[in-house]
């Protein structure tokens, strides 16, 4: 009998699965994890996050806690953004991880508790990369380094004007540590770890729960009228706010200076980090704008080509722009291509015209972009 | 079980093709052409409408509408050969009402070339069974 293979790529499942089936959910493959897309209308998703609260299951984002007295000092070396800026515990930094010839190999975020304890929040789908080349450096430049992968924790994003409100509410408590907190900074509240961080240009908290108790916090959030919001949502408001998504918008094959992130990678300092080199011989060819569609004819999406003046580029990310009711993208084009020029996009059959603008297009629920 | 199974909305009286068009025939032999409700759910919200103009001739199986929601963009398949003799110009106004019922939102309406070819389009029963073989 001949043999018959095949590989079943069994889908990841967070401890927030069972309340996304039983809700209804529309479910899809995100880097290997079977997470809601949408629970209804993902348009009313988005609405709810620019208008009021909604909140995301984003507990396929990895934690990885990094220990030891040379944790800040491998950090230092290991991201594209200095972690010296992070002086206050519970303050956090956005940052590329770059390969040694300045590719984006991911963007997350740190987190500084203590010059020996800090912890990274990677994606989804590069999680296991990231770990693999995490340790591989430690072994080379500081192997007393200890790197722990958090799977144990959910994590949570509550977003909206009256996000936090919100979360006081369904945390009894966590008002008096959390209300003080600056944009991009943490505290620990129980074993919770509350973050005002997130991925929507609106103000709001990202919770770190421990697995067990995250589908009662989810609950206690839904019960204060906080909506179930999916990752269709996810990705227009963080479209609309001009937010990279990582494996789109960049990835290895690009340098954060052609992705519109040259302000989180410092050039200037003595400090050596890895592509640090490679990015300050990397000539400036490219860079990413932000695209608003000007005539009706479709919608913007990644890989349609764009003609500009000054030569050819691509949409990396384009979608429908549910706050102004247009279409939108960002895209990488030559540099030199400025604010307000009027470039072409193939959209099928035709070539639409749309006008290069500054992200974001929206922040905290106003439009910035006409 | 597949949850949107249970919800399947495939009303009795219209045909379907296994591209997700719903097909009713008119007293006249004209067909009024729209997306299923399990197309509307698939693709999400209804953002953008491209429809044919009235005097095309397609033939069978040829790409001649677009819609796209908020996620992604989708032909609409010509379920026979013929002209087309309408367009319907609320839906490219309102893409949304699609989503709101699918039944009641026509996109096109076209005139066979032969009225007998309407006879490969499936009826309710084997729509349904497509969707769950898909």
């Amino acid at each position: 009998l001949p043999f018959v293979t095949w590989d079943v790529e069994v889908l990841k499942q967070t401890p927030l699965h069972a309340l996304h089936l039983a809700a209804g959910a529309k479910m899809v493959d995100f880097g290997g994890w079977d997470m809601p897309v949408s629970y209804g209308s993902q348009i009313e998703e988005h609405h709810a996050v620019r208008r009021d609260a909604g909140m995301f299951d984003v507990s396929h984002m990895l934690g990885v806690d990094v220990y030891g007295a040379a944790a800040r000092d491998f950090l230092r070396y290991a991201l594209a953004n200095n972690v010296d800026k992070l002086k206050v515990p519970g303050r956090a930094l956005y940052s590329c991880m770059l390969d040694h010839s300045g590719g984006v190999l991911d963007d997350l975020i740190v987190y500084f508790f203590a010059a020996d304890r800090l912890r990274l929040v990677v994606n989804a789908a590069t999680a296991d990369k990231d770990l693999a080349w995490l340790r591989l450096l430690a072994a080379q430049r500081a192997p007393q380094v200890e790197l722990q992968p958090r799977r144990d924790l959910a994590m949570i994003a509550v977003q909206g004007p009256a996000a936090r409100e919100r979360v006081w509410q369904a945390l009894p408590g966590s008002r008096e540590v959390s209300e003080v907190l600056k944009p991009f900074s943490a505290c620990e509240f129980g074993d919770l770890l509350i973050a005002r961080t997130g991925y929507t240009g609106e103000d709001g908290f990202e919770i770190m729960v421990p697995a067990a108790r995250a589908a009662a916090l989810w609950n206690s959030l839904n019960a204060v009228g906080v909506r179930p919001c999916g990752l269709g949502a996810r990705d227009t408001l963080r479209l609309e706010a001009g937010m990279n998504l990582y494996g789109q918008d960049m990835d290895e094959r690009v340098n954060p200076l052609e992705s519109g992130l040259a302000w989180t990678v410092d050039l200037t300092s003595a400090r050596d980090f890895v592509g640090k080199s490679a990015l300050a011989a990397a000539p400036r060819r490219r860079q990413l704008v932000g695209l608003r569609l000007l005539e009706k004819g479709g919608v913007l999406r990644g890989h349609q080509h764009v003609r500009t003046a000054l030569g050819e580029g691509e949409i990396t990310s384009g979608s429908y722009s549910p706050s102004m009711g247009a279409s939108i993208a960002l895209a990488r084009v030559p540099a030199g291509v400025a604010v307000d020029d009027t470039v072409e996009v193939a959209i099928r059959d035709k070539q639409l015209a749309a006008r290069v603008v500054k992200p974001p297009f929206v922040r905290n629920g106003k439009i910035l972009v006409e | 079980m597949n949850p949107t199974e249970n919800r399947m909305n495939v009303p009795a009286e219209l045909k379907y093709t296994a591209t997700h068009e719903w097909i009713r025939t008119d007293a006249d032999g004209t067909l009024t052409i729209g997306i299923t409700d399990h197309a509307q759910q698939s693709l999400g919200d209804l953002v953008f409408i491209e429809l044919p103009k009235p005097g095309r001739k397609v033939a069978a199986g040829e790409a001649c509408a677009v819609v796209e929601s908020v996620k992604a963009a989708s032909d609409i398949y010509a379920p026979v050969a013929g002209t087309i003799v309408a367009a319907n110009e609320e839906v490219v106004k309102s893409p949304e009402t699609v989503n709101t019922d699918a039944y009641g939102h026509w996109l096109y309406k076209l005139k066979p070339a032969e009225p007998g070819d309407t006879a490969v389009l499936l009826d309710a029963a084997a729509y349904i069974a497509s969707v769950g073989d898909a």
